[in-house]
């Protein structure tokens, strides 16, 4: 498992495409929200924690087709599925290989970009502690999107539009964690229940992706 | 004689040959029916006036957005264990029927919200929620049409629409727990206080009555129509394999 | 060691072959012939369990297989020891040296698996199949775009494996000189259209 996980991370590092563009992207986006709805700062800080959780969250979709794709064309994934690793193994060891090189690196970032919308004080915390927490749901639900669509041609765009309406639990629990802490309000359900979600994907997506992938590999 | 036997698309044709008018046929003059008994031959509410009466549209549609789910939800169940062929075909037919109940309770409520809220959409939990369903639809009617293979499409659809549901519920509950929402409880309910007076809810009845036949009538055909299609490219592969 | 009893394959909607049956003991190779189209992949897929038979029995011994399709299945931008180390663990092995030893793979280790030419991607490809520590092998042309002298190789390689009490089904059109080699002709198989295997084809409707 461990090897896979670490030719997953090499492959990530040596062909460019890994930490780079979804952080990039993360950028722009949020760069982009003052652009849109103006620099006033309180404003920008009301709706901070919300931008930065659908910036990570659209940056954590970019990555999403080359989890599986590029192993389903040159032969691996069939390789993979007659290797003694069981394929719901591989899933996770994917979907931790997509956390490891876009979901670490946005929440990272995020308190960063957080100092651009005006993020207030008390909620650097809360947004890297949710996005630590919610990411790697994210990264498994889309590790679910591309084990689905790995046999299209153009599952790009499908992709999307099967793993963001699953994206809605983590986001709302996400971003509430940080905006009832800005409110002075409990956010210990909130927070609780973002990290039911990902220990729930962690149980159950790697089950319906292999299956999803055994299906796609016949 | 088992439930199962009408799995096998030849007794599920005999069987729907019958059925299927007797359906049709119920949902019009029930729709027709409860819909005029409803819009003319109520009284105005006294709050709400005349408007009120969409609801004989709005709650039989949203009734069935979310029950047309369910029922996909059980068809890809069974499609996953026990193989039936109908069963993945009848979870396809349906899905287009769902997401235009889905859209008719959007575009009614938005009608009724105006006069009552002062607001065509305000993110109300309920609102959001069958916002919600309706992508999930999308997503769903979109991988069936991507595929081309059609065991593969029916097994993959049928994964989807099983985390989808997961996920869809946690949404629903995500959207309670992040906005508490306008929106009155439900119309009907067995076990609480009614809502409705009598006066609204015998016609309300009848037209609900008549759009679970509507949808029933729709979704068998669309499934005959399916069956159809898939007996057609089997008779071409066969052709073929046998030409060659 | 390896038995299949009326194996049936299917591909998509359409099935491919039927009745497939054949035994193998310790130390021996079947070859499949065939033209193209005739289910040589199908077959192997299947007997890699990546599709699932349409009726029959597969009894092999758990955990013995290894199949290689025709994608070798490299990363070109890991070297070519990279790639071998890469399937050594995957199946838990932990040398690469003789695997890198029998195809002179050795002085390209460090060299990009995108540097490679055709021939020795396939090499490279080919002794991932020593790395696996399986005994039953499951190969699909091996030997497009090998050169001769790499065919040979190949050849020695099959020879080996056998002598070590391996197994191997390869589906091929060249001659590989195996002694311990069966041939299996899988046209006969072609499986014919039956009313029953499809539903929707079953009594006449409209």
């Amino acid at each position: 498992m461990i090897a896979l996980l670490r030719r997953d991370l090499a492959l990530a590092l040596r062909s460019g495409g890994g930490f780079g563009l979804s952080l990039a992207f993360f950028l722009i986006v949020v760069m982009f929200v003052p652009f849109g709805i103006g620099p006033n700062s309180a404003t920008l800080a009301t709706i901070a924690p919300g931008i930065l959780w659908i910036g990570a969250l659209l940056a954590c979709l970019l990555s999403l087709d080359r989890i599986f794709q590029l192993d389903y064309e040159d032969g691996s994934l069939d390789l993979l599925a007659t290797a003694p690793l069981p394929l719901e193994g591989v899933v996770a060891m994917k979907a931790l290989a997509h956390w490891l090189t876009t979901g670490l690196p946005l929440t990272l970032a995020a308190p960063l970009l957080g100092f651009l919308l005006n993020l207030p004080a008390g909620g650097y915390f809360w947004m890297f502690l949710s996005l630590l927490v919610g990411t790697p749901a994210l990264s498994f639900l889309g590790t679910f999107g591309a084990a689905i669509t790995v046999g299209l041609k153009r599952g790009g765009l499908l992709l999307s539009l099967l793993v963001l309406p699953l994206y809605i639990p983590t986001l709302i629990f996400g971003a509430q964690s940080v905006t009832l802490h800005l409110q002075q309000l409990s956010n210990a359900t909130a927070f609780s229940v973002l990290a039911a979600i990902s220990l729930f994907t962690f149980a159950l997506i790697p089950f319906a992706a292999a299956r999803a992938l055994r299906v796609n590999l016949r | 004689m088992s439930l199962w036997e009408y799995a096998n698309p030849r007794r599920f044709m005999r069987l729907t040959d019958i059925v299927l008018p007797w359906s049709a046929g119920g949902a019009a003059l029930l729709m027709t029916v409860g819909l005029i008994w409803g819009f003319f031959f109520t009284p105005d509410d006294y709050e709400q006036g005349s408007t009120v009466k969409i609801i004989f549209i709005h709650v039989p549609a949203a009734m069935l957005a979310i029950n047309t789910w369910f029922m996909m939800l059980v068809t890809s169940l069974v499609w996953l264990i026990r193989r039936h062929h109908v069963s993945a075909l009848a979870a396809k037919a349906a899905a287009p029927v769902g997401v235009t109940m889905t859209l008719i309770a959007l575009f009614t409520g938005a009608i009724w919200g105006e006069p009552m809220w002062g607001t065509y959409w305000a993110w109300d939990p309920r609102l959001t929620s069958f916002m919600i369903l309706f992508v999930f639809y999308l997503g769903y009617i979109a991988l069936w049409a991507a595929i081309e293979d059609p065991d593969t499409a029916a097994d993959l659809t049928s994964i989807l629409c099983i985390v989808g549901s997961v996920f869809a519920f946690l949404s629903r509950y995500a959207v309670m727990f992040w906005n508490q929402g306008l929106h009155q409880g439900a119309s009907l309910s067995l076990d609480k206080a009614q809502h409705v007076a009598d006066v609204f809810s015998n016609p309300l009845y009848v037209s609900i009555a008549g759009f679970i036949l509507f949808f029933i009538a729709m979704v068998l055909l669309r499934t005959r129509t399916e069956i159809r299609a898939r007996r057609m490219s089997a008779l071409i592969a066969r052709e073929r394999q046998e030409a060659a | 060691m390896l038995s299949v009893t009326n194996l049936g394959c299917r591909r998509g909607d359409l099935r491919v072959l039927s009745g497939v049956t054949f035994r193998l003991a310790a130390g021996q190779a079947l070859i499949l012939r065939g033209p193209n189209g005739s289910g040589k992949t199908t077959l192997l897929r299947t007997l890699a369990g990546l599709a699932p038979p349409d009726g029959g029995h597969i009894d092999a011994p758990e955990d013995e297989i290894a199949y290689a399709g025709h994608a070798d299945g490299l990363k070109s931008q890991l070297t070519v020891a990279e790639n071998l180390r890469f399937w050594a663990q995957m199946f838990g092995q932990r040398t690469i040296r003789p695997a890198l030893d029998t195809f002179q793979l050795a002085a390209l280790a460090n060299r990009q698996a995108a540097n490679l030419s055709a021939g020795q991607k396939r090499r490279l490809g080919l002794s991932r199949m020593l790395v696996t520590g399986r005994r039953i092998w499951l190969l699909d042309e091996p030997t497009v775009s090998l050169d001769s002298a790499s065919t040979a190789v190949f050849a020695a390689m099959i020879g080996d494996h056998l002598a070590a009490g391996g197994l191997a089904v390869i589906a091929t059109h060249i001659d590989l000189g195996l002694s311990a080699a069966q041939s299996l002709d899988i046209t006969p198989f072609k499986a014919r259209p039956e009313a029953h295997a499809n539903p929707f084809l079953d009594g006449a409707f409209t």
